[in-house]
């Protein structure tokens, strides 16, 4: 199984920021990076985003294999978007600027090399802030941390019962997994594709029963222990804001605002360098 | 729903996202270039079916999220929402497919396909490619031909594998009950 992006403990500036400003940190990064198309704040981002993974001390090797993942997928939507659609950069900036002539008569055009540039840069806005907030945040105080930006505490629960139980099922996965190439199953890459559905429901079929047993078993604990009688609760995880904290959010919500302004100045959220 | 979102179904969605982002890695090619039967939609399409709408559409939504960031490094927003909504609109009968009271005839079957492939088509032939043109500004055809393979690869994995997992279950749930009366 592919090598997972996990939380290792560190004390930098970033470990010991509080999970809600990390996941504020996130979200509003998230919308800004979806709302703008301007290339100079998409470049400004990834420049602050490269920033923040270096001083959060992650080695490369703990993202490393996923690093290869993203690249992968990155060139082929690239691609895809090249071949459904090799003018949709003359459509968006209005201008055709010709560099090279392609088989099957397509056209490379400057507008549609700087148009997928600018979807690249976009996506790679987000990986060094998912990077940082997985490697970075303490499970369980994440939990606290959703619940402080006000989602309801049951949900916030349920999402640190999933960062608790992943290596769990995990685990179980593989041990059905052994058992069941143990007793011979079926492992020929070239199957018809029934064969290879009743492969997957032979691991799926005992983890997802074994899975509807072990719900079973912990809400009774956790009825027993009166979980959910009260309105609030209180989170052992929960870090206090700090100064360095409202900092942080004080200045993502900041640079949202002055990224919106910048991107709408010409009234577009393209930025276009061919007029 | 009157039953409101209680501890079973807490834990449900804790549990659940978490077998749903395990299985992220799992799957099926068909045939059709970058089009995968993806089994943690049964398993969405499962619980969203015993559960109801809103433990399908947390880890419809959490769990694309998280198994996106772990896996692949990013968050494909345009996708994560699409996912939420096909687990709502399939948990939204659960209640008339009375699995865990063995009532999950032939009625039901056909109902759950019916809903599975509203609730898919509404999320990856409609909301999906919205998102993609919305937030990247993606071309019109290759966003609706990628929607058009989700829709196709998801309705093919729930309708066989999610079906089987519900037949299965109703039958062993209801046996369970018996052994408890008998107590």
């Amino acid at each position: 199984m592919t090598r997972l992006i996990s939380y290792e403990k560190k004390d930098t500036w970033i470990h010991r920021l509080s999970g809600f400003t990390k996941l504020v940190f996130f979200l509003v990064w998230c919308i800004t990076s979806a709302l703008t198309f301007d290339t100079r704040v998409l470049v400004v981002m990834l420049g602050i985003g490269v920033f923040i993974f270096l001083s959060s001390a992650t080695k490369w090797k703990q993202v490393d294999s996923v690093f290869r993942v993203i690249l992968f997928f990155m060139v082929l939507n690239l691609l895809f978007i090249f071949l459904f659609s090799p003018y949709e950069g003359t459509k968006i900036y209005g201008t055709r600027t010709e560099l090279a002539a392609l088989p099957f008569g397509i056209r490379l055009t400057a507008e549609q090399l700087f148009y997928e540039f600018n979807v690249m840069l976009k996506y790679f806005t987000v990986v060094p802030g998912v990077f940082i907030f997985l490697v970075t945040t303490d499970p369980s105080e994440f939990a606290a941390s959703l619940n402080g930006v006000g989602i309801p505490y049951s949900v916030s629960y349920a999402v640190a019962i999933t960062l608790r139980y992943i290596p769990d099922v995990q685990d179980d996965y593989r041990r059905i997994r052994n058992a069941q190439e143990a007793r011979g199953l079926d492992m020929s890459v070239k199957a018809k594709l029934m064969t290879r559905i009743r492969r997957v429901a032979s691991i799926i079929f005992p983890l997802l029963f074994s899975t509807m047993e072990k719900i079973e078993v912990v809400s009774n604990a956790m009825e027993l222990r009166g979980f959910g009688k009260r309105k609030k609760r209180s989170w052992y995880a929960k870090k206090p804001l700090t100064r360095t904290d409202k900092g942080v959010i004080a200045f993502v919500l900041l640079f949202m605002a002055a990224a919106m302004i910048v991107t709408w100045a010409d009234g577009s959220r393209f930025y276009n360098p061919f007029q | 729903m009157n039953k409101k979102f209680g501890i079973k179904e807490v834990v449900a969605v804790g549990i659940g996202t978490a077998l749903f982002v395990v299985l992220t890695t799992i799957q099926i090619p068909i045939g059709i270039p970058n089009t995968y039967l993806q089994p943690r939609m049964a398993v969405m399409a499962f619980l969203a079916a015993v559960f109801g709408p809103v433990v399908g559409a947390i880890i419809g939504f959490v769990g694309h999220a998280l198994g996106d960031a772990i896996f692949y490094g990013g968050v494909w927003w345009s996708w994560v929402i699409p996912e939420a909504i096909a687990g709502c609109v399939i948990g939204l009968l659960a209640r008339k497919y009375r699995i865990r009271e063995g009532g999950f005839n032939t009625r039901a079957i056909v109902l759950f396909n019916l809903m599975q492939i509203v609730g898919n088509a509404l999320a990856w032939i409609l909301v999906a490619p919205a998102l993609d043109i919305l937030i990247y500004a993606e071309p019109q055809d290759k966003v609706f031909i990628q929607g058009a393979y989700a829709f196709l690869g998801n309705i093919i994995i729930i309708g066989i594998l999610g079906t089987i997992l519900l037949v299965a279950y109703s039958k062993v749930a209801v046996n369970s009950k018996d052994l408890k009366k008998e107590d």
